[in-house]
């Protein structure tokens, strides 16, 4: 198995920063903001790896600091340290493109943008981050693909189509608003619009959160199918230990910005080992 | 004679529990060895470990004590206590299988693809993965319109002939069943024994635990009798 991400001593912090910082927050100070110059730590020393086709899932409650770490990795805030290189698979498809090695931190904005229209996807918890919600759902897709540098207008609309059927929207509704569409299906067209470059490396960020359960459900099952298809590695980021259930294979748990704990999935819900994650299993269970 | 498939040198489990700092043991020094072609099983009173052995063996359970040795496909020796997750996972997809008492599959999947599951994992391609996964069906009887829908509304003896299958298909060379008889009608699980005593004879090696004593004596190559581990005082006792 390859390596498609490697995240070594990630760290954010907002505010002054103070050489206190560090110490003075973490599950053991029990709190992520520094009582010296208050800022907030919001990660720090986060590390893990990623292989092709594999779902890593980051467990923790609001303010764990998950969320930033993939906000990071999608380039959309830089981080106060660390490094994350992302390896991109070969693909016979792309020709000469990809397989090459990129340090996410060390580039600059134009080549971030290329990584994150190209090889990236991102699925937010609310669908209006992710999706234009003026324009049609088949345009939400036309425009990634736009930006992608696929030009030809019809090979476009076929593909949005053969996308939003894929993920179970009716062809009916492809000139619609997603403004009019359920909650459900908002989050279907935005999981087509992050798929529609054929993305290797796909965040999901609380994608079910909200939704009730028999929607849940067939969000899942989607995300599992087309990982099965698309061989699609994932960081999922999710408070709902179903979700990390159904959908991971190992797991990491974070609190106050650090990571506590990594390991097998199954592992982590049979067996957790620190105190906050045997809290976390025991009252969800 | 050929050397076992797993070893299993002084296991033991030991769950600490930090909120209400206590040291609970599951499993304290087990040892046995489970062989190509065999089974063993693992019997003895509720709260002997016998399903903390298996949990630790497919590493749901993190062992705190002793050594798994598990010899691959190609010979090479790896002791699972110490493995890496991936080595773990990369374990589990090509070579161990574990089928519990519960079904845990998502809520639209036909039958057939979740059987088909371990097959679609090592790149069978689809059609074949669920010509085989029919197949091992009709073997088990499980009627043929059940295939098609999700074995979320299946009966108990049904889901775990779903379970079971699914376990099975990939043909794992270490198999770890933990009661998988246990909700079957006599039928069935003559069925499941069937097939259970044909996987022995292609090769595979198995660690079970039976609901029947019946099974045991019936299946059984080699029978491993654990106790419940000492409570912890007496252990430190020991110890000290």
């Amino acid at each position: 198995m390859n390596k498609i991400l490697e995240v070594r001593n990630l760290g954010k912090i907002y505010g002054p920063g103070c050489p206190q910082c560090i110490d003075s927050t973490g599950p053991e100070a029990d709190t992520n903001l520094c009582p010296h110059c208050d800022s907030l730590v919001a990660m720090h020393g986060v590390s893990f790896d990623l292989f092709e086709g594999e779902i890593l899932g980051i467990m923790g409650e609001s303010g764990s600091g998950k969320s930033t770490v993939v906000n990071t990795l999608y380039s959309e805030q830089a981080p106060s340290a660390g490094e994350a290189i992302f390896y991109d698979p070969v693909s016979a498809a792309e020709g000469g493109k990809s397989g090459k090695q990129h340090e996410l931190f060390a580039l600059n904005a134009a080549q971030q943008r290329w990584l994150r229209n190209h090889r990236f996807g991102m699925v937010y918890q609310n669908p209006q981050r992710g999706l234009n919600f003026n324009i049609t759902a088949g345009g939400n897709i036309a425009e990634r693909l736009l930006m992608s540098d696929l030009m030809d207008y019809g090979a476009i609309r076929e593909r949005a189509k053969s996308l939003l059927a894929r993920t179970e929207v009716l062809l009916s509704r492809v000139d619609d608003l997603p403004k009019n569409f359920s909650g459900g299906m908002q989050q279907r067209v935005q999981i087509a619009k992050a798929l529609a470059t054929r993305p290797p490396l796909l965040f999901l960020d609380e994608v079910t959160t909200g939704l009730d359960l028999s929607v849940q459900a067939r969000i899942l099952d989607l995300i599992l199918e087309i990982q099965q298809e698309l061989k699609t590695s994932m960081i999922v980021v999710t408070h709902d230990l179903g979700v990390i259930r159904l959908l991971t294979g190992r797991a990491i748990v974070m609190k106050y910005g650090r990571v506590i704990e990594a390991g097998l999935t199954d592992q982590i819900l049979e067996d957790p080992q620190h105190a906050y994650t045997q809290r976390l299993v025991a009252s969800a269970l | 004679m050929a050397k076992p498939v797993l070893q299993v040198d002084g296991y033991g489990k030991y769950f600490q529990l930090h909120e209400q700092n206590k040291l609970i043991p599951s499993s304290h020094n087990v040892s046995f060895s489970v062989h190509a072609g065999e089974l063993t099983a693992l019997v003895g009173p509720t709260g002997a470990g016998k399903s903390s052995v298996l949990k630790g063996i497919y590493r749901s359970y993190l062992p705190t004590g002793g050594r798994i040795l598990y010899r691959d496909a190609q010979g090479h020796e790896l002791d699972i206590c110490l493995a890496s997750d991936h080595q773990i996972l990369e374990l589990r997809r090509r070579e161990i299988g574990f089928v519990t008492q519960f079904l845990h599959c998502l809520p639209r999947q036909s039958t057939l693809d979740v059987v088909a599951h371990p097959l679609f994992m090592n790149g069978v391609a689809r059609e074949e993965a669920r010509q085989r996964a029919a197949e091992l069906l009709a073997e088990m009887n499980l009627p043929e319109r059940l295939w098609s829908v999700s074995p979320a509304t299946f009966s108990g003896g049904e889901r775990q002939r779903v379970n079971l299958a699914r376990g099975f298909i990939a043909r794992p060379r270490l198999l770890l069943l933990d009661e998988p008889t246990a909700s079957l009608d006599p039928e069935t699980a003559e069925c499941v024994i069937r097939l259970i005593e044909r996987l022995k004879t292609e090769g595979t090696a198995m660690l079970a635990i039976f609901h029947h004593p019946e099974t045991t004596r019936r299946l059984a190559d080699r029978v491993i009798v654990l106790t419940p581990p000492p409570a912890v005082e007496e252990l430190l006792k020991e110890m000290l």
